[in-house]
C-alpha cells in the first residue's frame, strides 16, 4: 500500500519563505520566513500556514467533552485530574441533582471516573460540569489513554472513524478530547479489539487516506 | 613561538570531525517526550514530563511555566563507580542545562506549571553535557512543548595549539604543550545565538573566537541529525503513542 | 493519570472469569528481551525489557577488606534506583522504601542462590577481597520491575570481566580488564518470579495497572540444585492473609514456571553475550 506521509514541521524550521504567506497556529514570522514553533504536520490552505501538533499534553477548551478522575473532595466540590497541565474542579452546583456538602463522597468518590464537559476555562485551571445528557460517573466498560493530539483522527470527519469502528466491534465508544477513551462492549474480547483498532488509527494518523486503510484493517479482522 | 605539536588526532579523526553521532526518539513510553543522543560512545537519554501542576504552590511562577532539569550519571557509566544520587557536579550541570534550554521554550503558555527534563548518562566518554542537551532538545520537541527553535551543543577542544571538534576522553587528558582546553558550547540551532558556554583550560581571546566559530559550524551537523530523527519518527509512528 | 476505581474493578471482574486485562493468560510472561555490554565502562552490564518495562544493570568491582565473619569471602552490594525518568510516579530525592525493598529482594535472590562463588573472590585472606557492586536503574516502569531487576543482575554478572589490578598500588586499574569472567556457578541459574494476588486470583508479571490493583505479592527466588528446582529466597509484600494451600499452589506454580522461564532466560542471556562478543 502506498501510504503518503504529510510534511513534517520541526521547531525553528522555516516552513515557507515569502511575504505573501500568513502565519497561523504554532508558526511565527521572522522577516520573510514563516517558522514552526511546534513539532507537527504542516497544514497549508492557500496562503495560510499552520502546524498541527502531533504530541503534547492536552490543553482544555470550553465545552470539550473529557474523561477525568476524582483526586480529592473539598467542602464545595471535587478536584479532578484530567491529564492537563492544571487540575480541574467540579463544583457541587454542577452535579445534576441537589446533594448536601456532607454526602459528596457517596456520589463521587476518590478514584471514580467521570465523563464531563469543560464549563469555564480559567488561566490556571478549569471548571467542569456533569449536567448534560450522558455525562456523569462511568461505572462499567474500560478506558484507554491515547495521545490527545490524535483525537480528531480517531473521531474522524463528523464521527465517521468512530462509527466505522463501532460497527465492526459492536462497542459503545466515547472519545474524550483529553485522549481518554471509554469503551463498553458485551465481552472483553470486543473491547480489546476496539482498543487495538483505535491504537491502529493512532499509529497511522499521519497517513493520507486513513479511512480506506482502516476499512481494510477491520475487514481483515484486525490484522495489519 | 613553538610549533603546534598536536598534528594528528589520537583516534585518527580530522580536526573538525565529530565522532559518529546517533539519536533515537520515543525511547521511554511513560514519558511525554523522550530521546537518546550519542557522540561516539558517550550516550545520553532524556525524558520529558509535563507541563504539569507544580507543588508546593510557592515554587510556582504565576507568569510562566518553569523548567526543571535533572542531569546525572549512571553509577557504571564511568570507570570508577559513581555513588548513585546527585553530586555537586551534577547539580551544577543540571542548572546550566536549564539555562541553555529555557530561552527557546514557550513557557508563557503554561503559568504555574513545571516541565521536568530528566537526563541520564549511560556511557560517559567526554561531552556528556552536550549529548544530554542534544537529547533534551529532541525530547522537548517530541513532548510537544512550544519552542521557537531547537538547541544544539558540542564541545570544542584546544590540544596544545590545535583546535578540534568534539573532544574525546583521551583528548581531555592530553598534557603535552599547552595541554587540553575544553569548551562546551550550546547554540540556538537556526541562529547564531549562544545559549551556554563553559571553558576549562587556557586560550587567547582570538583563539576562543575561532573556537566559537568552529563550534557553530559543528552544531549544524548535530542539528541535522536532530531534525532527521524527529522527521523519521513522525513518518514512522505518527508522532507518538 | 493514576489508576481509577473502574479499571481496578474491571481487572478483578475479568480475572474472576479467568481472563486478563491485556488478554494474557494468568501465568503468562510478556516478551523478554536481553542485551548485554550496554556500557563500556562497567565490568559487566545489561538491558532487560519485559514488555514495555525496561531496566539497566551494571556491575562494578573494587578491592576492599573482607568482613570479620568471612575473611575469605568476597562481598556484594545491590542497589535499585527508581529514576524519575522512568515514571511520572517517581520523584527525585533519597531512595524511597520501594527502591530499597527492590534492592534487597534482588540482593537476596543472588546472594543465597550460590550463583556467585564468593570464596573465589578472595585475593588475600583476611586482607583483600573483591567487592561486587550491582546497580540497577529503571528506565521505563510498566510493572514487574522486581523480576526484571533480578534477570538484569544475572545478565550483568555473566557479562562481567574481572578488572586488572595495579601491582604497585594494589588497587583496580580503571578501564582495564582481564579475560577472566566472574566465578559463577552457571547451573544454579537463579530466577525470581513474583506472584501478585488480586481478589482471589494469582497472576505473574503484572503491568502497572495490575500492580496497582494487587493486594499483595510473593517474590520467589528459584535455583537449580543437584538437578532439582529449589526455592532459595522468598519475600511477601503488603499486609495480607495467605492460606497455606494457596501458598502451596504458588510454590508448585513457581517450580513449573521456573522449568520453562529459567531455560528461556538462560538462552537469551547466552545469545546476548554471543552477539556482544561478535561486536
Amino acid at each position: 500500500m502506498n501510504e503518503q506521509i504529510k510534511p513534517v514541521a520541526i521547531p525553528g524550521e522555516i516552513i515557507k519563505t515569502g511575504k505573501e504567506y500568513l502565519p497561523g497556529e504554532w508558526t511565527m514570522r521572522i522577516g520573510d520566513n514563516i517558522i514552526a514553533t511546534k513539532y507537527g504536520i504542516i497544514d497549508e490552505s492557500g496562503k495560510f500556514l499552520r502546524v498541527i501538533p502531533v504530541s503534547g499534553i492536552y490543553t482544555p477548551r470550553r465545552s470539550d467533552l473529557i474523561v477525568g478522575r476524582i483526586t480529592d473532595i473539598t467542602f464545595n466540590g471535587w478536584v479532578v485530574d484530567v491529564d492537563a497541565p492544571y487540575s480541574a474542579f467540579l463544583p457541587l452546583a454542577e452535579y445534576p441533582k441537589f446533594i448536601s456538602s456532607e454526602e459528596l463522597a457517596e456520589y463521587l468518590d476518590i478514584g471514580d471516573l467521570i465523563l464531563c464537559q469543560v464549563n469555564k476555562n480559567k488561566r490556571k485551571g478549569v471548571d467542569l460540569t456533569i449536567k448534560g445528557r450522558g455525562l456523569g460517573k462511568l461505572d462499567d466498560g474500560m478506558i484507554i489513554k491515547i495521545n490527545p493530539n490524535k483525537v480528531p483522527r480517531v473521531i474522524g470527519k463528523e464521527g465517521s472513524m468512530v462509527s466505522l469502528i463501532k460497527n465492526y466491534t459492536n462497542c459503545e465508544i466515547t472519545v474524550g478530547q483529553n485522549g481518554i477513551i471509554w469503551i463498553k462492549g458485551k465481552e472483553l474480547k470486543d473491547e480489546l479489539s476496539t482498543k487495538k483498532a483505535i491504537e491502529f488509527v493512532v499509529e497511522k494518523s499521519s497517513v493520507n487516506g486513513l479511512t480506506e486503510i482502516m476499512k481494510e484493517y477491520l475487514e481483515n479482522g484486525g490484522k495489519k | 613561538m613553538a610549533d603546534n605539536i598536536y598534528t594528528k588526532r589520537l583516534d585518527g579523526r580530522k580536526m573538525d570531525e565529530l565522532r559518529k553521532m546517533s539519536a533515537e526518539v520515543g525511547v521511554i513510553p511513560n514519558a511525554d517526550g523522550s530521546a537518546t543522543f550519542s557522540f561516539g560512545s558517550t550516550v545520553a537519554i532524556a525524558a520529558v514530563y509535563g507541563p504539569k501542576p507544580l507543588h508546593p504552590q510557592h515554587l510556582q511562577n504565576p507568569k510562566k511555566g518553569i523548567i526543571r532539569c535533572n542531569y546525572d550519571l549512571l553509577s557504571f557509566s564511568v570507570t570508577e563507580r559513581k555513588r548513585p544520587g546527585p553530586s555537586r557536579r551534577s547539580q551544577e550541570i543540571s542548572r546550566i542545562i536549564e539555562w541553555a534550554l529555557e530561552p527557546v521554550l514557550g513557557l508563557d503558555e503554561f503559568p504555574g506549571t513545571v516541565i521536568d527534563v530528566h537526563l541520564m548518562i549511560i556511557q560517559a566518554d567526554a561531552s556528556t553535557r552536550c549529548a544530554a542537551i542534544n537529547a533534551a532538545a529532541i525530547a522537548l520537541a517530541h513532548a510537544g512543548v512550544p519552542m521557537k527553535d531547537l538547541v544544539s551543543s558540542v564541545s570544542i577542544g584546544k590540544l596544545d595549539k590545535q583546535l578540534v571538534v568534539d573532544v574525546s576522553k583521551e583528548e581531555e587528558d592530553y598534557h603535552e604543550g599547552e595541554g587540553a582546553t575544553d569548551i562546551a558550547m550550546t547554540f540556538m540551532s537556526n541562529s547564531d545565538k549562544v545559549l551556554a558556554l563553559q571553558l576549562d583550560g587556557k586560550i587567547t581571546p582570538e583563539g576562543l573566537k575561532e573556537a566559537v566559530k568552529l563550534g557553530r559550524k559543528a552544531t549544524k551537523e548535530v542539528h541535522n541529525l536532530q531534525v532527521k530523527v524527529l522527521k523519521e519518527y513522525l513518518e514512522k509512528t505518527g508522532g507518538g503513542d | 493519570m493514576e489508576i481509577s476505581n473502574l479499571t481496578k474493578n474491571r481487572i478483578k471482574e475479568y480475572l474472576n472469569k479467568g481472563t486478563r486485562f491485556d488478554g494474557r493468560e494468568l501465568t503468562e510472561f510478556r516478551d523478554i528481551s536481553i542485551e548485554t555490554g550496554i556500557s563500556n565502562k562497567a565490568e559487566g552490564s545489561a538491558r532487560v525489557k519485559i514488555g514495555k518495562t525496561e531496566v539497566l544493570a551494571g556491575v562494578k568491582m573494587s578491592i576492599s577488606e573482607p568482613y570479620a565473619d568471612g575473611p575469605e569471602d568476597g562481598t556484594m552490594m545491590v542497589t535499585v534506583e527508581l529514576l524519575p525518568l522512568s515514571s511520572p510516579n517517581y520523584e527525585l530525592g533519597p531512595p524511597k522504601f520501594k527502591a530499597i525493598e527492590l534492592g534487597r529482594i534482588t540482593d537476596r535472590g543472588i546472594r543465597h542462590s550460590g550463583f556467585i562463588d564468593f570464596k573465589k573472590l578472595c585475593i588475600e585472606e583476611g586482607k583483600k577481597v573483591w567487592t561486587i557492586f550491582i546497580d540497577i536503574y529503571s528506565i521505563n516502569d510498566n510493572g514487574n520491575l522486581v523480576d526484571a531487576s533480578a534477570i538484569a543482575a544475572v545478565a550483568a554478572l555473566r557479562d562481567a570481566k574481572i578488572p586488572v589490578i595495579n601491582e604497585e598500588t594494589g588497587r583496580v586499574k580503571f578501564g582495564e580488564w582481564t579475560e577472566e569472567r566472574l566465578p559463577l556457578v552457571m547451573e544454579k541459574n537463579p530466577i525470581n518470579i513474583t506472584f501478585s494476588k488480586i481478589g482471589n486470583s494469582i497472576i505473574i508479571d503484572p503491568i502497572s495497572e495490575e500492580e496497582d490493583s494487587a493486594e499483595s505479592r510473593v517474590s520467589v527466588g528459584l535455583i537449580t540444585y543437584d538437578k532439582k528446582v529449589m526455592i532459595s529466597s522468598i519475600q511477601n509484600g503488603e499486609p495480607t492473609e495467605f492460606g497455606i494451600d494457596e501458598l502451596g499452589k504458588i510454590f508448585d506454580k513457581a517450580e513449573e514456571m521456573y522449568l520453562k522461564l529459567g531455560k528461556d532466560v538462560n538462552n537469551k542471556i547466552e545469545e546476548a553475550i554471543k552477539r556482544n562478543n561478535k561486536k
